[in-house]
């Protein structure tokens, strides 16, 4: 037994402390905001302090932390992108991930299950092809393999998929993971709270004044809050907060489901990904097993649950594994996810000084979570965008530089 | 020790059919009608199940699948809900989650770690050092689930069924029967839903020793069963609510769709569990569900048991035990005022003893733990919610019954979107807003009196007929009156905790209380920390009281705390019933069959199965492609395009439509010619391309490549919306079937057939007609896009074997050959053509692939030319090239998506390469550095096994035609 554990037993008062304080007024000022307390939103704040000393800092959360997508993705940590600076920036993160139990002392039940992404046609391997030759290319784990290789991950599978879309081969992604995804947030609040940031739940943003192209505070359910720097790290809201300070993104809002199954003993060691069966699936570490589709195709701003999603997802999934005929969904959800015509986040600097965007994160904002916080905390400390995200920069649109990850954001596009 | 009861008045169990069973090696016996749990406890068994976390012996607690503690395998299925599941002949059960038996699960000793484990413990541990973190998990993952897979469970899916009606009522106890008859003798066509195999909800069960509440329900459904315009559906159950009241019904056999106009929720309320040290020990169980094993299946919960309460429900739990001839040895009542009505005088009158002011300190568990064996009873302060040690009793027995309170089961009203309040009358959130057309009766409506629940389905009934716009008389329902029947706050500290609260998850009192202390002191959060309410029975039994708790720690009242989101499905639902038969749709041309008969190998292309090439015994796929090309290039080749797409642009605004939605110019197109169309996406990028023929004034006929066809008629249909033209789009893909002859003898084969001239005076490449073949009027294009010469015979696709036969009879003196698509790209490829959506990507614009003459920028508008005006300025960032490799290679083939490099850099990729038996030579086309798209330049492509391969860029076609 861990020896952490001990403590537990021999004291007889539990002396865990908050991981954060319970803040309820806020300061008339600081030098940065943040509005989200997801986990894009806390590690920003996180690194802000802890990489640039800035601890004078206010996260905004207008529910509870971690409440948004971050408490509803399906928890997958990849780095097997298309694009060079895709692949770079993602695997940043995975790296940033692999020590993040270490570095907030909370067990993120980081678990490396390997990934594969499931083709069934021959333009699909194209695709794997391209994906695997950018990753190997920039020093990512990623290769094409047959469907010896997957059966032996993964015994269960049924390669022809019950004859409706035989598995031709797949994208092997040895670092592929998953984590507890509401410790990310909790681990990440703790850390900044501990270095000085004052993290405010049930707050919600008003407004925000901007005067001369320049942000001058927040307004809030708190009262009024002076501050240069603003950083909006609010996924699906991403439009309602931009209108704050008449910024026009192409971000447009599709609803994300998912669902999980109830516990059972753990077989499923591997994340399966299917594009063409729109499917992904992996089982946590209680023993559900946690699945994801592609996005609902049409744009809503809201997080209800549709039954067709279900009806389609377990159709393919016993597509994948007959067995699981009598195995039991409990239960659904949905997200709001910020969707961009490329398929790639928009970070760093706005036309309004002091106004930092973080969004755009679709369907793939969980495993961005390290780096996105240490490069718009870098982008706000210094008010400029950090390299590794300067294919991610709002002007890519204007300027017809997109940076196409379309073919491996998620599944179904 | 048998406690089958004899006969009840009403059980649902058939005496006369035995049932036979092993569970845990055991042999046993039940009757059919019992569920798993109701048999094995008639039986004598009470360990029924072990705990997720800590591995405790379990038994009943709710008897209604509110709680998992009799999940139960047979060796085929697992994860059955021993409550509910009705018990088989032959079944052979064995608990799920135990090393070495239920009895003996070697994993008990967890629970005497459980100091170790306090809530959260998992985040606090094993991850330090970072590297034993695996090591770890492997344990933890070991431990995780419950039951066991069987990987060769057999498929099944269930069939859907979708039912429309006026009013869907959930729910069939005492208000929804009431709601039910009252729309349906209106007229109303009703479905009535319930779980249980039977309708009557509480009437079913709750009988405080009485008859009445038996004769109440044998009336209703006596009537139910009169009335034709109510359909029944039992054992079945509103799996969720979703948008325009459509309800997901799940039986046995499948889900039925409801969509009805109107709902009304009557699905009651769960009993909660008052949480005391050792309440989950086998025997300790809710007084429901005592009353459900002795009414429903004749089966006595315990000998001599005790009861604990804190409203009227205990004192009617402890006259049906009385009346099953059970000994209640002590009615313990946590209100300071305790209960003071009739109930009263009948328990004292039959010798019960009542201790007010009490509650049950703990359960005393027997020496094995595996039962009760009495209650330690303490005075119980109910202001403070202190026990006082000072005056307790111990009371022998070998069971309690509990019930201090209820949760409304109100998940499909919170789907519905209903707005919720805490009522401090009955200590009960209930409906205080509902959304249009949904309606709420009885218990989860937080009316409690058994005339009043009738009323409140009436009432909920009449508020459905005029929302349907009918005129029903008022209904009034009597405000709730005397003593809430859930108690505001009915916990019991205990030094040794295993106070119970969820016990899906083993989570007890002390966990929220620590869980606060660390900061997730909101319930989402709290649920998030300490998993209440994430275990199988999402919080039925759970939720309510995690709530109570929360408030108590933060001091606010119960309003103020909320509640998480309730989420589809109310029971977890099988991924068989919900996938149901899917279906994998497909199509195929009229001449698919002799494909098959012919050796073809088919792949998917969009929605179509097309011949990739034709298998014969004994030559490699590579071989058969590479001979099926030759042909083409040689005499002739024969290929079945009917899958490409076909759209007919007609109307006087035609040529208009084609000019804005395509980037070249079709005003001034020729009647009989043919023209490139190439499509772009607003942002300039590629999306397809295809061939429009001008076959009148007014009708352009297009095709579209076959992946693309159906995305770019909804495309056109769009814009057409947009533009507002005279234009008609008929979609004929389907119509019309497509069969392309290629070669140097395609025009004397194609001649045959044909009666006009088609020398290339009279019929030159891009020509178009309409004309007659085998007597039927064709389609006639001569194309160029796998050979110089070519003719595409378009003709009503249930002509296309008749056409294919004719063609192969018309060919066979020059050798003609069917060819697939995997010939069909190497064939393009040779005359250096792209392929959209192959050789471009998601990003591609025209200029990248040297299509700028494909461009009619002069034209005022086309889709993405105001993109292409921007990125026209712009530096190309690659450029697609036609290459080579030298005749002799001999080292790795190169393969699609290969990246060309120069050093560190990515420049591009290759997106085509094949061997050509024209050229001789691997030929391809890559994305390269637009500083080396000069032919004789020369770049690097690595393949897969990371040698580098020297190409060179050359002109197109890659062979010398002539």
């Amino acid at each position: 037994m861990a020896y952490q554990l001990l403590k537990f037993a021999l004291g007889r008062e539990y002396k865990e402390p908050r991981f954060f304080r319970d803040c309820q007024t806020p300061k008339k000022s600081y030098d940065a905001v943040i509005i989200g307390g997801g986990g894009h939103g806390l590690a920003a704040a996180y690194y802000l302090a802890k990489d640039h000393g800035i601890t004078n800092v206010a996260v905004l959360e207008r529910g509870y932390i971690g409440g948004g997508n971050t408490g509803r993705n399906t928890t997958i940590v990849r780095s097997n992108y298309l694009t060079p600076d895709g692949v770079s920036f993602y695997d940043a993160s995975v790296k940033l991930f692999e020590g993040l139990s270490t570095e907030l002392d909370i067990n993120l039940f980081y678990s490396n299950r390997g990934h594969f992404t499931l083709a069934h046609s021959e333009s699909a391997m194209r695709t794997m092809r391209w994906r695997a030759e950018v990753n190997k290319h920039v020093g990512v784990k990623s290769r094409v393999v047959g469907t010896d290789e997957i059966s032996r991950a993964c015994p269960q599978l049924d390669i022809s998929c019950s004859g409706k879309a035989p598995i031709q081969g797949a994208l092997y992604h040895e670092p592929g993971s998953i984590a507890r995804h509401d410790a990310v947030a909790w681990g990440y609040a703790r850390g900044a709270d501990s270095m000085g940031v004052e993290i405010f739940q049930n707050t919600e943003v008003q407004g925000i004044d901007v005067k001369d192209g320049r942000v001058q505070g927040v307004h809030t359910s708190r009262g009024y809050i002076a501050t240069g720097k603003v950083l909006s790290a609010v996924a699906g809201f991403t439009p309602r907060v931009c209108k704050m300070v008449n910024l026009q993104t192409p971000i447009v809002i599709h609803p994300l489901q998912a669902c999980v199954s109830e516990p059972m003993k753990p077989w499923l060691d591997t994340i399966l990904v299917s594009g063409s069966l729109h499917v992904y699936v992996s089982q946590s570490s209680r023993g559900e097993l946690v699945m994801g589709s592609s996005l609902d195709p049409y744009e809503v701003h809201s997080t209800r649950s549709t039954f067709d999603f279900v009806e389609g997802l377990t159709s393919h999934i016993v597509d994948m594994f007959p067995f699981l005929s009598n195995v039991k969904i409990v239960r659904q959800w949905a997200g709001m996810a910020d969707i961009t015509p490329d398929f790639a986040p928009i970070m760093g600097n706005t036309p309004v000084r002091g106004f930092y965007l973080d969004a755009g994160w679709g369907t793939w904002g969980f495993k961005a979570t390290p780096i996105s916080g240490k490069t718009m905390a870098y982008t706000m400390a210094n008010d400029r965008p950090h390299e590794l995200i300067h294919s991610f920069r709002m002007s890519r649109f204007e300027e017809y530089e997109l940076t196409g990850e379309k073919g491996a954001a998620s599944v179904g596009h | 020790m048998s406690m089958r009861l004899p006969k009840q008045a009403g059980e649902w169990i058939s005496r006369d059919k035995t049932v036979r069973f092993t569970f845990e090696g055991q042999e046993y016996s039940g009757y059919e009608g019992d569920t798993i749990t109701s048999a094995l406890w008639a039986a004598g068994v009470k360990v029924l199940g072990r705990s997720f976390k800590y591995h405790r012996a379990r038994g009943v607690l709710s008897f209604a699948n509110h709680d998992v503690n009799v999940m139960v395998t047979d060796g085929n299925d697992t994860n059955i809900r021993g409550d509910v599941v009705a018990l088989g002949n032959g079944m052979q059960l064995d608990a799920v989650n135990t090393d070495g038996g239920v009895l003996k699960d070697k994993n008990k000793y967890i629970d005497s770690l459980s100091p170790l484990l306090p809530v959260g413990f998992y985040y606090k541990a094993f991850h330090k050092p970072a590297r034993l973190f695996p090591f770890w998990e492997k344990i933890i993952r070991k431990a995780a689930g419950l039951g066991v897979v069987n990987f060769n469970y057999p498929r099944i899916t269930k069939r859907k069924l979708n039912k429309h009606c006026d009013l869907l009522v959930i729910g069939a106890g005492p208000s929804g029967l009431s709601a039910a008859l009252a729309a349906a003798s209106e007229g109303l066509e009703v479905v009535l839903v319930d779980e249980n195999q039977s309708l009557g909800g509480s009437l079913t069960y709750d009988y405080a020793g009485s008859e009445s509440s038996r004769k109440i329900l044998e009336e209703l459904q006596a009537k139910v069963a009169e009335t034709a315009n109510i359909h029944v559906y039992t054992g079945a159950y509103a799996a969720g609510y979703y948008a325009d009241h459509m309800v997901p019904v799940v039986t046995a056999k499948g889900i039925t769709r409801v969509r009805a106009k109107a709902v009304i929720v009557a699905t009651g309320v769960f009993e909660q569990p008052p949480v005391f040290h050792n309440n989950d020990l086998p025997g300790v169980m809710l007084g429901s569900a005592a009353q459900r094993l002795i009414n429903r299946y004749a089966v006595k919960p315990f000998n001599k048991g005790v009861v604990v309460t804190a409203n009227a429900h205990g004192y009617r739990v402890a006259l049906d035990l009385l009346n099953a001839g059970a000994k209640v040895a002590a009615l313990v009542d946590m209100r300071a005022e305790g209960q003071r009505d009739d109930l009263v005088g009948e328990l004292v009158r039959k010798g019960v003893k009542i201790y007010p002011a009490s509650c049950v300190y703990e359960a005393v568990a027997t020496s094995d733990k595996l039962g009760v064996q009495g209650a330690v009873i303490f005075p119980f302060d109910e202001a403070t919610g202190q026990a006082n040690p000072g005056k307790s009793v111990n009371i022998d027995c070998d069971g309690i019954a509990m019930s201090a309170g209820w949760a409304p089961a109100a998940a499909l009203l919170y789907q519905a979107g209903t707005g919720m309040g805490y009522s401090n009358d009955i200590q009960q959130f209930v409906p205080n807003c509902l959304p249009a057309g949904v309606f709420a009766a009885g218990r989860v409506n937080g009316v409690y009196c058994l005339q009043q629940r009738a009323n409140d389905g009436m009432r909920a009934a009449a508020e459905v007929l005029r929302y349907l716009g009918k005129r029903p008389p008022e209904v009034t329902v009597d405000k709730h009156q005397g003593p809430s029947p859930s108690h505001p706050y009915p916990f019991v500290e205990h030094p040794k905790g295993k106070n119970f609260v969820d016990f899906d998850e083993d989570i007890q009192i002390k966990d929220f209380v620590n869980a606060a202390k660390e900061g997730f002191d909101n319930i989402e959060l709290m649920k998030r920390f300490t998993t209440v309410g994430m275990g199988p029975s999402q919080g039925k039994h759970s939720n309510m009281n995690a709530i109570r708790i929360l408030a108590k720690i933060r001091n606010l009242p119960v309003e103020k705390i909320g509640t998480t989101t309730a989420r589809p499905f109310f029971h977890p639902t099988p991924f068989g019933h919900l996938g149901g038969r899917s279906f994998h749709s497909h199509r195929l041309t009229s001449i698919h069959a002799w494909h098959e008969s012919a050796g073809a190998f088919f792949v998917d292309v969009g929605a179509w199965s097309r011949p990739a090439y034709y298998q014969q015994a004994g030559k490699s796929k590579q071989q058969l492609v590479q001979e099926e090309a030759q042909a083409v290039r040689q005499t002739a080749g024969i290929i079945d395009s009917g899958t490409l797409g076909k759209i007919e642009v007609c109307g006087p605004d035609a040529a208009l439509f084609l000019e804005r939605f395509y980037t070249g110019k079709f005003a001034d197109q020729k009647v009989g010619t043919t023209r490139y169309a190439l499509l772009l996406d607003e942002a300039g990028v590629v999306v397809d391309d295809g061939i429009a023929s001008r076959l009148a004034d007014e009708l352009f006929y297009l095709t579209i490549s076959t992946s693309n066809a159906a995305a770019v008629y909804r495309e056109m249909q769009r814009w057409l919306q947009i533009w507002q033209l005279n234009v008609g789009l008929v979609n004929v893909t389907g119509a019309y079937g497509l069969i392309n002859v290629a070669g140097p003898a395609a025009r004397d084969i194609v001649g045959k057939l044909v009666s006009i001239d088609l020398s290339d005076a009279a019929f030159p490449m891009g020509a178009a007609c309409e004309t007659e073949v085998l007597g039927v009027p064709v389609r006639l294009v001569r194309v160029g896009f796998v050979a110089h010469l070519a003719y595409e015979i378009h003709m009503p696709s249930a002509h296309g074997l008749n056409f294919w036969l004719a063609l192969m009879e018309a060919g066979a003196g020059y050798g003609i050959r069917p060819f697939g698509t995997d010939a069909q790209r190497l064939l393009r490829l040779e005359l250096g053509h792209h392929l959209a959506g192959y050789d471009t990507d998601g990003l591609t614009n025209p200029y990248e692939i040297g299509a700028e003459s494909a461009l009619a920028m002069d034209k005022p508008f086309f889709i993405g030319q105001r993109s292409l005006k921007i990125i026209g300025k712009k530096k190309v960032a690659k450029l697609l090239v036609p290459f080579v490799l030298p005749q002799e290679y001999s080292g790795e083939m190169p393969q699609d998506c290969n990246l060309v490099i120069d050093g560190a850099a990515i420049k591009g990729r290759v997106t085509s390469v094949a061997y050509s038996p024209a050229a001789k030579r691997i030929i391809g086309l890559a994305y390269v550095d637009p500083a080396r798209n000069q032919p004789g330049m020369v770049f690097d492509i690595r393949t897969d096994n990371g040698s580098i391969v020297k190409a060179t860029v050359v002109e197109t076609p890659f062979f010398n035609a002539d």
